[in-house]
């Protein structure tokens, strides 16, 4: 099996590649590209994004077909496709972190600033929170409710359609942190950085 | 919720782990490789590497310790210590670092921190504020604390957080290494300044400093000899400050 973390110049990622590697036994292929055609082959992708949703996205764009290539992938042909913090948050329509961007548009909604309440929660929201599962998601397997995840954000991801989450935070609101739609997961938190649960649900994705 | 972090601190020289009182006299006690797995195995939160020879002698040992310690930590790593400028964060990101936490360089260049932070992102730029006590505020020293800036701390914070810094890393240099304590004022007054999350740092040396530290606005707490030396665990730490109705991830 390959599985293709996406190296797409954004942010660090290293972290990721080394969870995938603790994780993946012999069988499991993890290859580090922004090669087109080597993403096309995979059987998963994992897209994960450091820094600002605008960041990214332009990071993405600026590499030709990149975009309509993961598109086709996730969206056309349904594999497998894992978005990690600003990875998830691209799927959404648009952005709003530094200027108004566009998002991928794989799951209508949009990315704002987390509400600090007059300053009453510090952002970003940095740390270890609980999850509340809200639905049985395959990447979940194993987990128990209210486990606890490593968060680095200001941003939180509404999705129009509250049937693709499928679980939330606490921090001053209930924050989307995971979600599921048909072949597309996405987590706001860091499972490369969550110790043994986070590998767990690394785990999953790789046996899905 | 959001849980308050307990980060043991390893001070790294010449690739080896260390910790000295008011930054004089080292002890070498270990390998920092070993010594963060045992960290990260017994339930820290977050581990920070300091390179404290850094701003003075070759570093290059600590790119090797960062990338070792990256493929047997799944926690956040932190490192620190001789960060001069964006390519020094990005070959310490790329080697595995989560956060790089940065002291002297901030205050020689601010716009490092504007740089880098919107490089990288703010989620892994840490400002290191080491403060001492000057009559009635508190004024940053660089260089491991050997050098004295005439600049305010508290005002720093604040431009510091204005140029992007995600976390500030607060130390106080009349405290740390005596094991008497955070410098309860000066955390208090920079977190309720600011906001942005504040690792209190400098001092610690029972469990009671590590509640006192969260009590006056601290997100996290970091603390290196009660760990290190074997005083306490981490997670007899975590305990503690749960029966003192602290939230922690147990």
């Amino acid at each position: 099996m390959k599985v293709t973390i996406v190296d797409y110049n954004s942010g660090n990622i290293s972290s990721v590649i080394n969870s995938f590697n603790a994780v993946a036994g012999k069988k499991v292929n993890i290859k580090i590209t922004s090669d087109l055609n080597k993403i096309k082959s995979s059987d998963k992708i994992v897209l994960p994004g450091q820094g600002s949703f605008k960041s990214c996205i332009d990071s993405l764009r600026n590499i030709s077909g990149l975009v309509e290539t993961l598109g086709e992938f996730a969206i056309s042909n349904k594999k497998p496709l894992l978005g990690i913090c600003v990875g998830l948050q691209m799927f959404a329509d648009i952005g709003y972190e530094e200027t108004e961007t566009k998002g991928l548009g794989w799951i209508a909604g949009k990315v704002s600033k987390i509400n600090s309440l007059s300053g009453k929660f510090k952002l970003p929201h940095i740390g270890w929170n609980q999850i509340n599962i809200v639905k049985k998601s395959k990447i979940f397997k194993g987990i128990e409710n209210n486990s606890h995840m490593y968060f680095v954000h200001s941003y939180e991801f509404i999705p129009n359609d509250t049937n693709v989450i499928s679980a939330t935070t606490n921090y001053s609101s209930k924050i989307v942190c995971s979600i599921e739609k048909e072949n597309i997961f996405g987590t706001q938190f860091h499972p490369e950085k969550s110790d043994k649960i986070g590998l767990k649900i690394i785990d999953n994705f790789i046996n899905l | 919720m959001l849980k308050n972090r307990i980060i043991p601190c390893l001070d790294v020289k010449d690739g080896r782990v260390v910790k000295g009182i008011n930054f004089i006299n080292l002890k070498d006690a270990g390998d920092p490789v070993e010594q963060a797995k045992i960290y990260s195995d017994g339930g820290a939160d977050e581990i920070c590497l300091l390179d404290i020879s850094a701003s003075n002698e070759n570093r290059d040992t600590i790119y090797e310790v960062v990338e070792k310690t990256s493929k047997k930590c799944f926690v956040p790593l932190t490192v620190g210590g001789g960060v001069r400028s964006v390519e020094d964060i990005n070959k310490l990101l790329n080697c595995g670092a989560d956060k790089v936490s940065i002291n002297t360089a901030a205050v020689k260049n601010p716009k490092v921190i504007l740089e880098s932070s919107r490089k990288f992102g703010s989620q892994c730029i840490v400002v290191a504020i080491d403060a001492k006590k000057s009559k009635k505020s508190w004024e940053i020293f660089t260089h491991g604390g050997k050098i004295s800036t005439g600049i305010d701390a508290l005002e720093f914070a604040l431009e510091m957080e204005k140029f992007g810094a995600g976390e500030l890393l607060v130390t106080s240099m009349d405290k740390d290494g005596t094991q008497s304590g955070y410098d309860i004022d000066l955390v208090k007054k920079i977190s309720s300044s600011v906001n942005i999350p504040i690792i209190a740092s400098g001092g610690v040396g029972s469990l009671d400093h590590l509640v006192d530290g969260i009590k006056s606005g601290a997100s996290a707490v970091l603390a290196a000899s009660i760990f290190h030396y074997g005083s306490y665990s981490i997670n007899e730490a975590k305990k503690y400050l749960a029966s003192k109705n602290i939230p922690v991830r147990i």
